[in-house]
């Protein structure tokens, strides 16, 4: 009988610790299948972030460094600039990529350095509890905004993405989503297309990728995927933001 | 061999770039800021690179990511830009990454001024940043002596996989002095520095298991095992790396402790007080950590008392007290904010000692 579907070789064969209908485990699939199809497991360094995907070493088979927490692009920037035909790739939340680390990627993306990132957008601090992030809708109830997050006291949901699409520096930024099986495979299209760009050495590009917390929402993973199409998506729109 | 004349920020920066160093990062601030310039165009003409990073916290992580991929890296700073390297310090330390990390001390706390200092010295050898660790710190007193210890601390840095610290200050970074080194070393090509003694670097995971950095252990006891790994580790270094100056303590009734640029205004004093016969040496710790306890344990058997300056409100002090063990008399003599020991000062404090006219304020 023909195989058809299998796990990817750079993704291990071991159970993860997200909860129950977590996007991280589909982005993280979704990474090692382009990986292996572009045959690159070997040449891959990644940089993990600080967060609920901390140890994502611990799933993905291939070189990778832990980071300080916001510090992920710097680290990988350092890495590229050793190996420069190595594929490096940083993989970030929210928290990471656009509260304490909104120096290091602005700076990363505007110095046009050849990396790929992939940008987990579930707009909660997942790992520490359910906190507000920089991308928490207004009215989202977090433990940190226990009345839904109010512009007056929390300011905007940050669209860092756009921000970063503003930069001469960056190359290719696109936003998709892990909601819907055809939003997955429009998802991993762009993930491939983000390490294609790197191997080709065009320079920066960044994957969003709006991403189920069924925990921290508060909602079944079947609701928190709805509510992603039905709410997040009017914030956070799908779709090609930069590709030059 | 030819003598050159270079600051000593210049000095290092070459040294680096002969001792192997491909990758810098860093970000400006006085009185270091000759060497990130110097590595600017060094780094560009010998193939390495050089990233001016938009904050000391991405120039630490940045060498972060150029150590975990094999390369010899290095960053500068000075006293509040050190502060904010203290993150990416410690996560070197725990991720057992080698790198070099110039601080060019100058006044503080806070932002201080640009007048040199050594002021950061509890920072530099009781770790600065969180967690259980160590670094090397490398502290060299004249331009030609930054020269040869920037050499050393990516030796040290590559041998013990653990960031080393030089550790200077305003005066040393600024002063141009010659220096005797082989011409050829100068301005020549970056020396070949070979990765392939790094099995633990990422290089992409072709014919090995994949390599992995990191910091994090959850499981029950893991991170009481690096520690104790860690530990013993800094113990090797403690009983292998400690290096000194000795001048004239074989025949000293009080040995006078310094280190830096001090121990070279500590030198002129000494001349001149051995001129009116007075028995004063010193001890220059070269390594501040590991710190040569052993030999001020030795001296205190024969001295009848020591005394310490510093540019700072007394730090050394403490390690200097934790070596004599309460067996000896310490006194010091310390200028902080940027103010610098004279020689008349010091001179002054020397002959009251010795004529035993100590007064209590100067003594701990």
């Amino acid at each position: 009988m023909k195989k058809i579907f299998e796990r990817p070789k750079s993704l291990r064969d071991v159970p993860t610790h997200y909860c129950a209908g977590c996007g991280h485990s589909l982005a993280h699939r979704l990474i090692c299948e382009v990986i292996d199809e572009l045959g690159i497991r070997e040449d891959v360094i990644a940089v993990c972030p600080v967060g609920c995907a901390v140890i994502a070493y611990e799933y993905w088979d291939f070189d990778c460094s832990e980071a300080a927490h916001g510090r992920t692009p710097c680290v990988a920037t350092g890495i590229k600039r050793i190996h420069p035909d190595k594929i490096v790739f940083s993989y970030q939340g929210d928290g990471d990529l656009a509260a304490i680390g909104t120096a290091e990627i602005i700076h990363t993306a505007n110095r046009g350095e050849n990396i790929t990132v992939i940008f987990i957008n579930n707009g909660v601090y997942g790992m520490t509890n359910g906190q507000m992030a920089p991308t928490t809708m207004i009215g989202q109830r977090t433990s940190t905004t226990p009345l839904g997050r109010d512009i007056t006291r929390d300011g905007y949901p940050l669209k860092i993405t756009e921000l970063l699409a503003q930069l001469p520096g960056s190359r290719y930024v696109e936003r998709v989503s892990v909601d819907t099986p055809a939003n997955v495979i429009k998802a991993k299209a762009a993930i491939k297309k983000a390490f294609k760009n790197q191997i080709d050495k065009k320079g920066f590009s960044l994957v969003e990728v709006l991403s189920p917390c069924p925990t921290y929402w508060g909602l079944s993973p079947k609701d928190a995927c709805m509510r992603i199409s039905g709410e997040m998506t009017k914030e956070y729109p799908l779709g090609v933001i930069k590709d030059t | 061999m030819a003598k050159i004349m270079m600051c000593g920020n210049e000095v290092i920066g070459e040294a680096a770039v002969h001792a192997g160093c491909t990758f810098y990062a860093g970000y400006p601030i006085t009185p270091q800021n000759e060497l990130t310039q110097y590595m600017a165009s060094r780094m560009t003409e010998s193939g390495g690179t050089f990233i001016q990073a938009e904050s000391e916290l991405a120039a630490i992580n940045s060498v972060f990511g150029a150590a975990a991929a094999g390369a010899r890296a290095m960053t500068s700073s000075s006293s509040p830009g050190i502060s904010l390297k203290q993150e990416g310090i410690s996560y070197l330390a725990a991720c057992q990454l080698p790198a070099v990390i110039v601080n060019m001390m100058r006044g503080g706390p806070g932002l201080g001024n640009i007048a040199p200092s050594q002021a950061d010295y509890f920072q530099a050898t009781r770790g600065g940043g969180h967690g259980d660790y160590r670094t090397i710190v490398l502290a060299p007193s004249a331009v030609e002596e930054a020269w040869h210890l920037t050499h050393l601390a990516f030796d040290l840095a590559d041998e013990y996989r653990n960031p080393v610290l030089i550790l200077g200050d305003g005066i040393l970074g600024q002063m141009m002095e010659p220096i005797e080194v082989v011409r050829k070393h100068l301005h020549g090509k970056i020396a070949n520095h070979d990765m392939r003694h790094k099995p633990w670097a990422l290089t992409g995971c072709k014919g090995r298991k994949p390599n992995v950095i990191r910091s994090l252990y959850l499981g029950e006891g893991e991170l009481e095992e690096l520690n104790r790994l860690l530990q013993m580790k800094y113990d090797r270094v403690k009983s292998k790396e400690v290096r000194f100056e000795s001048l004239y303590t074989e025949d000293s009734d009080l040995v006078v402790v310094a280190y830096g640029t001090t121990s070279r205004i500590v030198r002129s004093a000494i001349s001149k007080a051995r001129q009116e016969r007075l028995h004063v040496g010193m001890l220059r710790p070269v390594t501040l950590w590991p710190f040569p306890e052993a030999e001020l344990q030795k001296l205190a058997k024969r001295a009848k008392a020591f005394l310490v300056v510093e540019m700072s409100a007394g730090q050394m002090v403490d390690d200097v007290k934790l070596s004599v063990l309460g067996k000896k008399p310490i006194h010091f003599y310390g200028r902080a904010g940027g103010g610098i020991p004279t020689e008349e000062a010091i001179l002054d404090i020397i002959r009251d000692i010795l004529r035993a006219k100590s007064r209590n304020k100067v003594r701990v």
